[in-house]
C-alpha cells in the first residue's frame, strides 16, 4: 500500500505540473458547458413553410393563418406553382411545401372530401416526423372547426368526440436544458477522464521510463490503481463545477440524492478509465491511444443517447450499446437528475456499469505484462 | 576475497526470437562486490542478456539464479535486490531531483524518515544540493546520468544492472561516474556493466565480450590483453568482433 | 522543389511505416461511418407505452388495438391503477401512458363527448413531444375513420409526401455529418500531433537549423496527412454507396474538390494549434476537447441551427465543418451543382486560406 502513495503522489505532481495541460482539462468543459447547450436546442419550432395556394379563397387564407398561428411553423415562402415550392425545398429555404388544390372552398362542399398536398425533406428525419404530425393534428383541428361552424344541409347525427388531455411528467415546462445539459455534462467528463488515462502508461512506455518501474517490485494492479486515481479525482472535480455551472445557469438541480449520483459516478469513473488505461497498454505511441479513445469517445457521443436515441436503432445496434458504460450512466443521470431514481431504479444500470467495468480493469491490468 | 561468493549464476541461458537466437546457451558467474563488464558489438546480444537478469524478458530455455533467487518462479524476490539503469533515461523529466529519488526510493518499500535521509546523503555525495528542486528536465545529460545512477541503487540492491550508463556522456563527467561505480562496488554492491568505451572496460574486474550471442571470452582485462597478446581492451575486442557475422542493428 | 520532395518522401516513409496508427488512420473513421449509418435514426419507432384501461369498452380497446398496430408503439403491458405508473416511469422503460377514465365508454355513448389522458415522460422533451403528437394523431384517425363509416361532411385529408428520404432513414442526415465530424477532427488532431511530436522528440531544431524553408516543413507534414484524408473520404463514399445506398447524386468532381478544400481546411486548423503546444498530450486534449463538441453541435446535423439564440448562430458560422456539411447534403444527397454551393466553397476557400496564412506567420516567428 506504501508503494501506491508514492505513485499517486508522483502523477498528481506531474499531472499539476503541465499547467498547460490542466488549464485545457478544466477551462475547456466549463465553456463548453456553459456554451453548448445553447446550441444543443431540439424543440422543433420555427419548421419554415412554403406554402402554394391555388385557391385563393377565404378558407384558405384561414387555413394557412391557423398553420402559422400554431407557433411551429414560419411561413418563409409564398409561391404560385408546385415546381416552384419544389425548388424553395431544394435551397433548403423552407422544410415543407404545403400545395392547396385549385377550388379548395367550393369543392370541399360539393365533394365532401378534399385533400392538401404535403411534401415534406425527409433528411432531418425528427424534423420531418414531428413537422409532419403537428401539420396533421392541426388539420384534423381545422377541420371540426370548420364543420362545426358549417350550415349543414340535412340532419346530421351528432359526431362522437375524444379529446386528449395530455400531461407531461419529469419536466412540465418541457425544458431542453433538463434533458440535455446533464448529458453534456456525462460527455465531457468522460471524453476528458478516457483520453487523459489512454495516455498515462504509453507516455511511461514513449519516454522509457516504464522499463525502470518493470524492474521495481511494484504490482501490476497497484500500477494500474496509481493512474487511474488520480484521473478520478480529476472527474469529479470536473463533474462538480459542471453540476455547479448547470445549477447557476441552467436551473438544473438533481431532484434525487446526490449521494446516489456520486456513488454511481465513481462506479462508472472506474469503468471509463479502466477503459482507457485498456487503450494505453494496447497503444505503442500516444498517436495511437489518441486515435482509438477519439474513436470510442467518438461512438459514445453518437450512440449513448446523449443526442440520439437508443430506442430508435436496430436491435443489434441496441445490443452493442448495451455495453458502453456512458449510455448506463447518462440513464442513471438522468434518472437521478430528474425524476429522483434511487438506488433500487438504477441497479440495473449500476450492476452492468460494475461488470464493464471490472471486465475492463482485469483485462488492463492483465495485458500491462511486466515481463515482455 | 570479496568475489568469491556468487551472486549471478546462468546456465545455458537463452533467448530466441522466432528463429532468431539473441542469446545462445550463455553460462557464468558473477561474485558479489565484483565489478563485471558485459561487451560486444551492437547486436550482438547484449541487451538481450540484460533484460532477461532483469526480469524484463522471459528466457527461452536454460537457468539462472539472481542474489539467490531463481528468474523463473521468484521474480519478485529478485526485483527488491537488484537496480537498473536503462540505455533509454530512466529518471521523469518532469518531476525535480528530490522528488524523483522520492518516488523510487517510495516505490521500493522506504518510509517517510528514510527517505528524507537517503536524500540528503544522495545529494550530497552527488554535490547536487543546490538542484534538489530543479525539474530533471533542466539538467545537463552528465548530471542526468549519475542521478540515474544513483536513484538505482537508492534502495540498496545486492546487484545492479548498468546498460550503456555513459553513452553521450564527457569524459570528465564519466570519470565522475566511474566513481560512484567504483564507490558503490567498494560497499558490496555488484555491478553488471555493458559498454562501448574500451577505457571503461579497464576499469572493470572482470570483462566477458559476447560475439553473434554467444560469450566468446571471460575474464580479467590483464589476463585478457596477455591472452590476445594486445597492449589495451581495443585491441582484444577488436580481435575478436571483427570476425562477427551480425553487423549493426 | 527537389529538397521538398526529398522531404515529403521521408514524411510518407514513415507514416507508412508505422502500420498500427495506419490502419487506425483508416480503419476507425470507416467503422464509424459504417456503424453510424446503419445504426442511427430519428425515427421513433416501438416506443413503449403502457396502457391503463379503467373502461375496458369496445372503443377503447379498439384505440389499444390501433396503438400497438402502429410502427411507433409497442403496447408494453396494461397496468390495473395509475398509482404504478409513477414506479414504471421512474425505472425509465416505459416513455408514455395512455389512461381511459372508467367513465369513457359511458360518456362517449350518452354525451358523445369522451376524454383520454395521455402521459408523456418528459425528461426527454423531444420524445414527449413526439410521442404525444403521435398518440394524438392516432386517435384522430380513429375519429376519421369511424366517422367516414358514418359519413362524416367536410373532410380534408393530408397527403403527405416524404422528399429525399422517403423511409426516414437516419443514414442520409448522419453520414454527411459524421463525414464532416471525422475528417474534420481527424485531420486537425494527425496534423497537431504530427508536429508537437517533432518539437518534443527535438528533431524540430534539427529541422529548423536546416536549410529547409519554414513554408516546406509545413507543406511536407500536411501531406501524408492529406493523402491520407482523401483516400478516407473515398472509402467513405464507396461504403455510403455500397452499404448505406448511399449514392452520389451530384457531381462527383465537385464533391471531392469541396472535400480537399474542406481537409486542407481542418489540416491548417490542426497546424495553428500545434504551434501553441508543448506536449503532443497537450496539442491533442486541446484538439479534441476544444473542437468536439463545438463540431458536433454547430455542424447542423444534430440540431438545426436556426433554433439556436443568434450568439450561437454566429458561433456557428465559424466553424468550418458547418458549411461542408451544407455542400455535401447539397451535392451528394440532392444533386445540386455549383450554382447551389458556390457561396458555401468560397467562404471555405477563405477559412482555409486565412488560417494557413495565420499559421505560417506564427511558425515563422518561432523560428526566429
Amino acid at each position: 500500500m506504501r508503494s501506491l502513495f508514492f505513485l499517486l503522489e508522483k502523477e498528481s505532481r506531474q499531472l499539476l505540473r503541465n499547467k498547460q495541460l490542466i488549464r485545457v482539462l478544466i477551462i475547456a468543459p466549463i465553456i463548453q458547458l456553459i456554451l453548448m447547450p445553447l446550441a444543443a436546442n431540439y424543440s422543433v419550432k420555427n419548421i419554415s413553410i412554403a406554402v402554394v395556394d391555388h385557391d385563393r379563397s377565404t378558407l384558405s387564407q384561414r387555413f394557412i393563418s391557423k398553420i402559422t398561428a400554431s407557433g411551429y411553423f414560419k411561413l418563409t415562402a409564398y409561391v404560385n406553382t408546385y415546381s416552384e415550392a419544389l425548388a424553395v425545398l431544394e435551397k433548403d429555404r423552407a422544410d415543407l411545401a404545403i400545395q392547396i388544390p385549385a377550388n379548395f372552398e367550393k369543392n370541399l362542399v360539393r365533394e365532401n372530401v378534399q385533400k392538401i398536398y404535403i411534401a415534406i425533406n425527409a433528411i432531418e428525419g425528427t424534423k420531418a416526423n414531428l413537422g409532419g404530425a403537428y401539420l396533421g393534428s392541426i388539420i384534423t383541428d381545422f377541420n371540426s372547426e370548420i364543420r362545426a361552424a358549417w350550415p349543414l344541409g340535412g340532419v346530421v347525427e351528432p359526431i362522437p368526440q375524444i379529446t386528449i388531455a395530455s400531461s407531461n411528467w419529469y419536466n412540465p415546462l418541457m425544458n431542453y436544458n433538463l434533458y440535455i445539459v446533464p448529458a453534456i455534462l456525462v460527455t465531457l467528463v468522460t471524453a476528458m477522464g478516457m483520453m487523459q488515462s489512454a495516455f498515462s502508461i504509453v507516455r511511461e512506455k514513449e519516454s522509457g521510463t516504464i522499463e525502470q518501474i518493470n524492474v521495481t517490485p511494484i504490482k501490476k494492479h497497484i500500477f494500474i490503481l496509481g493512474k487511474l486515481l488520480p484521473f478520478m479525482v480529476l472527474a469529479l472535480v470536473i463533474f462538480t463545477l459542471g453540476l455547479c455551472i448547470a445549477w447557476l445557469l441552467y436551473h438544473v438541480t438533481p431532484v434525487g440524492s446526490l449521494l446516489v449520483l456520486y456513488a454511481s459516478l465513481i462506479i462508472y469513473l472506474f469503468a471509463v478509465l479502466g477503459l482507457g488505461l485498456l487503450i494505453s497498454t494496447y497503444s505503442a505511441t500516444q498517436q495511437q491511444a489518441m486515435s482509438l479513445s477519439f474513436f470510442f469517445i467518438n461512438i459514445f457521443n453518437m450512440m449513448s443517447g446523449v443526442f440520439n436515441s437508443v430506442d430508435s436503432m436496430p436491435q443489434w445496434a441496441k445490443n452493442i450499446v448495451e455495453t458502453f458504460p456512458p449510455s448506463h450512466f447518462i440513464k442513471i443521470m438522468r434518472m437521478v437528475v430528474l425524476k429522483g431514481s434511487g438506488f433500487s431504479d438504477i441497479s440495473y444500470h449500476l450492476v452492468v456499469i460494475v461488470l464493464i467495468g471490472l471486465v475492463f480493469n482485469t483485462w488492463a491490468v492483465l495485458n500491462y505484462r511486466k515481463t515482455v | 576475497m570479496k568475489w568469491m561468493n556468487p551472486v549471478i549464476i546462468t546456465e545455458k541461458l537463452t533467448k530466441r526470437f522466432g528463429d532468431f537466437v539473441a542469446a545462445n546457451e550463455l553460462t557464468f558467474e558473477v561474485n558479489q562486490g565484483e565489478i563485471f563488464g558485459f561487451l560486444g558489438a551492437n547486436g550482438a546480444g547484449k541487451t538481450t542478456a540484460m533484460r532477461m537478469l532483469c526480469g524484463l524478458l522471459a528466457p527461452s530455455s536454460g537457468k539462472a539464479t539472481i542474489a539467490g533467487f531463481d528468474i523463473y518462479d521468484q521474480a519478485k524476490q529478485i526485483k527488491t535486490k537488484i537496480g537498473y539503469m536503462s540505455q533509454k533515461f530512466s529518471l521523469y523529466d518532469d518531476l525535480t531531483v528530490s522528488e524523483n529519488i522520492r518516488f523510487y526510493a517510495g516505490i521500493y518499500g522506504m518510509d517517510i524518515k528514510q527517505i528524507k535521509q537517503k536524500t540528503g546523503v544522495l545529494l550530497e555525495e552527488l554535490e547536487l544540493q543546490s538542484e534538489a528542486k530543479t525539474l530533471v528536465s533542466a539538467l545537463p545529460l552528465g548530471w542526468k546520468q549519475k542521478l540515474a545512477f544513483s536513484v538505482s541503487i537508492v534502495h540498496d540492491p545486492s546487484i545492479v544492472f548498468l546498460d550503456e550508463p555513459t553513452g553521450g556522456v564527457d569524459p570528465v563527467t564519466r570519470r565522475q561516474f566511474w566513481d560512484l561505480i567504483h564507490y558503490a562496488s567498494n560497499r558490496g554492491v555488484t555491478v553488471f556493466v555493458t559498454t562501448h568505451y574500451m577505457d571503461e572496460a579497464e576499469y572493470c574486474n572482470r570483462v566477458s565480450i559476447m560475439v553473434d550471442g554467444v560469450i566468446a571470452a571471460l575474464d580479467s582485462p590483464a589476463q585478457l590483453k596477455q591472452q590476445y597478446t594486445a597492449t589495451n581492451m581495443e585491441d582484444v575486442f577488436y580481435e575478436l568482433a571483427r570476425h562477427a557475422k551480425r553487423k549493426d542493428d | 522543389m527537389k529538397q521538398l520532395l526529398v522531404f515529403v518522401k521521408k514524411e510518407f516513409i514513415q507514416v507508412f511505416r508505422d502500420r498500427s496508427t495506419l490502419l487506425l488512420l483508416f480503419g476507425l473513421p470507416i467503422a464509424q461511418i459504417v456503424l453510424f449509418g446503419f445504426a442511427l435514426s430519428n425515427e421513433i419507432k416501438d416506443s413503449k407505452v403502457v396502457v391503463v384501461d379503467y373502461s375496458k369498452d369496445e372503443v377503447s380497446s379498439r384505440i389499444i388495438a390501433k396503438i400497438g398496430a402502429s410502427k411507433y408503439f409497442d403496447v408494453e403491458r396494461s397496468l390495473a391503477n395509475a398509482d404504478q405508473l409513477e414506479a414504471a416511469f421512474k425505472k425509465g422503460i416505459i416513455k408514455s401512458a395512455i389512461v381511459f377514465p372508467a367513465s369513457f365508454a359511458d360518456d362517449l355513448l350518452h354525451t358523445n363527448k369522451a376524454s383520454i389522458q395521455i402521459i408523456a415522460d418528459a425528461s426527454d422533451p423531444n420524445l414527449a413531444t413526439a410521442v404525444t403528437a403521435y398518440l394524438t394523431q392516432i386517435i384522430n384517425d380513429y375519429q376519421i375513420q369511424s366517422g367516414r363509416a358514418v359519413g362524416l361532411p367536410l373532410q380534408i385529408i393530408p397527403e403527405i409526401h416524404m422528399l429525399y428520404n422517403p423511409e426516414l432513414k437516419g443514414a442520409p442526415n448522419f453520414v454527411p455529418g459524421v463525414m464532416a465530424l471525422v475528417l474534420m477532427l481527424v485531420c486537425t488532431m494527425m496534423t497537431s500531433v504530427a508536429i508537437v511530436k517533432e518539437k518534443e522528440l527535438g528533431t524540430m531544431e534539427v529541422l529548423l537549423v536546416s536549410p529547409f524553408k519554414p513554408l516546406y516543413i509545413i507543406i511536407a507534414k500536411l501531406t501524408p496527412n492529406l493523402i491520407i484524408s482523401i483516400v478516407n473520404f473515398f472509402i467513405i463514399l464507396l461504403l455510403s454507396s455500397i452499404f448505406l445506398d448511399l449514392h452520389v447524386q451530384g457531381s462527383l468532381l465537385l464533391l471531392t474538390l469541396d472535400s480537399i478544400l474542406f481537409i486542407l481546411t481542418s489540416l491548417s486548423i490542426g497546424l495553428w494549434l500545434s504551434i501553441g503546444a508543448q506536449t503532443q498530450q497537450a496539442a491533442m486534449t486541446s484538439s479534441l476537447m476544444g473542437m468536439m463538441l463545438p463540431t458536433l453541435l454547430l455542424t447542423g446535423f444534430m440540431f438545426p441551427i436556426e433554433n439556436m439564440p443568434l450568439p450561437m448562430q454566429w458561433l456557428s458560422n465559424l466553424v468550418p465543418s458547418r458549411w461542408y456539411f451544407i455542400i455535401v447534403k447539397q451535392v451528394m444527397l440532392k444533386g445540386l451543382g455549383i450554382n447551389y454551393v458556390w457561396k458555401e466553397t468560397l467562404i471555405l476557400l477563405g477559412m482555409c486560406i486565412l488560417l494557413f496564412t495565420i499559421s505560417l506567420r506564427k511558425f515563422k516567428i518561432r523560428l526566429q
